[in-house]
């Protein structure tokens, strides 16, 4: 019989099950991982150090940056500590455009994770079916903010501007006849909330298309189930938060817990799995998905009947209208002060969390009184789960590391920050 | 939610009586607590059932070096003109504990009451050295390691304090404050060396904003509109 002997196996950093640049330094015992040493930091950009050289409202792009799948909800925790120091809430409306993006957000996060997670295992399709709808979801969102991805959209004291009244249409080209993009357009001849609410109508049986290919495929299950097993002790002592701990089956969600913006008035339910495994990790999300879309519906129906401001009118934090600006003298200093020096913090501390769609994303702020933050801290929920890749991998196979890699909805730009 | 958190402050200050200090701002508590009692508090805040905080959210260092200072005096800029003085920080404000620089934060989660707490560490420069909470909750593994990578506060009884964001080899801690924003080195990829190459840093600092302290005008109330 041929000799066995253990061997350290280098993971990355350019492998495309690693979700990003992560180097795995991984000891083997034949091909059962004995110890996974993650080594992070490769995407690293001392995100919290520009923060501190910046006024405030110019780290709101940086924010975008961190979780590059999941921008709105990164913002959404960013502006929430700033509001809280400076004692501003945001009009009704513009929380409710919060909440709505977030779980726009969180669809997009959900489908990147599903995709990638089930392409790592081996299922090609459900790749493709979620990008479809992701190019949607994306769609609103540069119809809202003018970009794709990096929206910079929420502000202290509200979001930039209202939803608009109409959507961006597809032109015929060389690629795309009439008759084609007729059809393209069909679901953009009215607003935005038009576009969103025929959209919450589709997405349903979408969900029943990835369910139906991946919930009781025999192959999946084999992957998934009793992979990366937790338990609830566990996962509170690992500092698990979001799907990670609801898939071990402690009801946690902040949303509900300790609700912010508008969650208390939505009607939504908090998925909770039993056996803290990969699957349950799986059908946790899957489930998560389904409300966001309710609690999509339930905006779309609200912003329809409650027009109103969606920013603050307290221009020593908000910056003026440009029309005021342009005929106010009083604007145009508030106007100049705020996009010169910025608006000062009080002094002291505040953290502040959202549930974002990984997990608890935390805002910790310091502040001595100045126009940019003294330190700012950002608690990034990949971090703590991947801190626990070791114990989630030791004793399962070289091939299950990517699985639960791919369980943890890991993105490096939150991890390294 | 305030008055949770006043019985919360209160229910620690009780428990913990002259060890430890507990403010109450923002509607969040924080406990001060002086490193030597950092492992008992934590402990008693784990495992005792009025607090039962089973969660460690995150761990962070604070470098207070600057703390309150500002690049530019509003009252003689208008002499000096635009020339803003940014080289000549000086400080405004000032902590309770100047001597002491660093500061570690814990923030920890009760899942069962549903709470959230800060605990504060103030730490001489002399002598960077704090407990280690591995033992108590797992998650403080990377968040110590973290620390110790960007401030080089040393965690005692960590199983395995390296550098965890930083390069391989990296000199320094860089979110100290004065560690330039700019780094000390840059690399590039020597074609002659064949290799990469680490020279000292040839970009200079710009200040683009100069940070000023503001007495904070008195914040209105929302609804109202202004002209």
């Amino acid at each position: 019989m041929a000799e066995i002997r253990n061997y350290t196996l280098n993971f990355g950093p350019q492998h495309p099950s690693a979700h990003g640049v992560l180097r795995l330094v991984l000891e083997l015992d034949g091909e059962t991982i004995e110890r996974a040493d993650p080594h992070i930091g490769l995407l690293h950009r001392a995100t919290e150090k520009l923060a501190e050289t910046k006024p405030y409202n110019s780290s709101i792009p940086y924010m975008d940056r961190l979780d590059y799948v999941s921008m709105m909800c990164n913002e959404h925790g960013y502006v929430l500590a700033l509001e809280k120091m400076l004692g501003i809430t945001a009009p009704e409306r513009a929380q409710y455009i919060r909440v709505m993006f977030d779980e726009i957000t969180r669809i997009l996060n959900h489908c990147m994770w599903l995709g990638a997670h089930a392409l790592d295992i081996g299922a090609m399709t459900v790749f493709l079916y979620a990008f479809r709808e992701r190019e949607d979801l994306m769609d609103a969102y540069e119809a809202v903010s003018g970009a794709r991805l990096h929206a910079a959209y929420y502000r202290p004291g509200g979001v930039y501007r209202d939803l608009p009244d109409s959507m961006p249409k597809y032109e015929p080209s060389k690629w795309h006849n009439q008759k084609e993009v007729d059809r393209l357009n069909e679901n953009r001849q009215g607003s935005l909330l038009d576009f969103i609410e025929d959209f919450t109508r589709r997405f349903p049986t979408y969900i029943d298309e990835y369910e139906t290919l991946l919930t009781d495929n025999r192959i999946w299950k084999q992957r998934t189930v009793g992979i990366g097993v937790v338990s609830p002790e566990r996962a509170l002592q690992m500092g698990f938060s979001g799907p990670m701990i609801r898939g071990s089956g402690i009801e946690w969600d902040l949303r509900k817990k300790q609700p912010y913006a508008v969650y208390d008035k939505v009607d939504f339910d908090i998925p909770v799995g039993v056996n803290g495994d990969c699957y349950d990790r799986y059908l946790v999300r899957i489930e998560e998905m389904r409300q966001s879309n309710r609690i999509i519906k339930q905006c779309v129906d609200w912003l329809r009947n409650n027009p109103g401001p969606v920013m603050l009118d307290d221009h020593k934090h908000v910056p003026p209208k440009r029309e005021e600006m342009k005929s106010n003298m009083e604007s145009l200093i508030h106007h100049f002060k705020l996009f010169t020096e910025g608006y000062s913090l009080p002094e002291g501390e505040v953290y502040t969390a959202v549930e974002h769609p990984k997990g608890e994303f935390g805002i910790y702020l310091v502040s001595d009184g100045a126009n940019k933050p003294y330190r700012l801290k950002i608690r990034a929920p990949g971090f703590a789960h991947l801190a626990a890749l070791d114990e989630m991998s030791r004793g399962h196979m070289l091939a299950d590391v990517v699985a639960i890699i791919g369980t943890q909805d890991i993105v490096f730009g939150e991890v390294d920050r | 939610m305030s008055k949770a958190v006043e019985a919360l402050s209160a229910r620690i200050q009780a428990r913990f009586s002259d060890d430890v200090a507990v403010h109450v701002a923002f509607d969040e508590v924080t406990v001060e607590v002086p490193a030597a009692q950092l492992l008992p508090v934590a402990q008693a805040l784990r495992d005792e059932e009025a607090f039962s905080f089973e969660e460690l959210i995150d761990i962070c260092g604070v470098d207070l070096l600057t703390y309150g200072e500002t690049e530019w005096d509003t009252v003689s800029a208008s002499c000096t003109g635009f020339s803003r003085g940014v080289d000549r920080p000086h400080k405004v404000k000032h902590l309770p504990h100047e001597e002491l620089r660093f500061a570690v934060i814990y923030h920890l989660l009760s899942v069962t009451n549903n709470q959230r707490v800060r605990l504060k560490v103030m730490l001489d420069e002399a002598n960077l050295v704090v407990d280690s909470v591995v033992g108590l909750w797992a998650s403080a593994d990377w968040y110590e390691r973290e620390a110790f990578d960007l401030f080089g506060v040393m965690f005692k009884g960590h199983p395995d304090l390296r550098r965890l964001l930083t390069d391989y080899g990296f000199i320094g801690h860089p979110f100290r404050k004065d560690f330039p924003l700019q780094g000390n080195v840059e690399m590039r990829y020597d074609a002659e060396k064949r290799r990469v190459v680490y020279e000292p840093v040839s970009i200079e600092l710009r200040t683009l904003v100069p940070r000023v302290i503001r007495e904070q005008y008195p914040v209105k109330s929302v609804t109202e509109g202004e002209g």
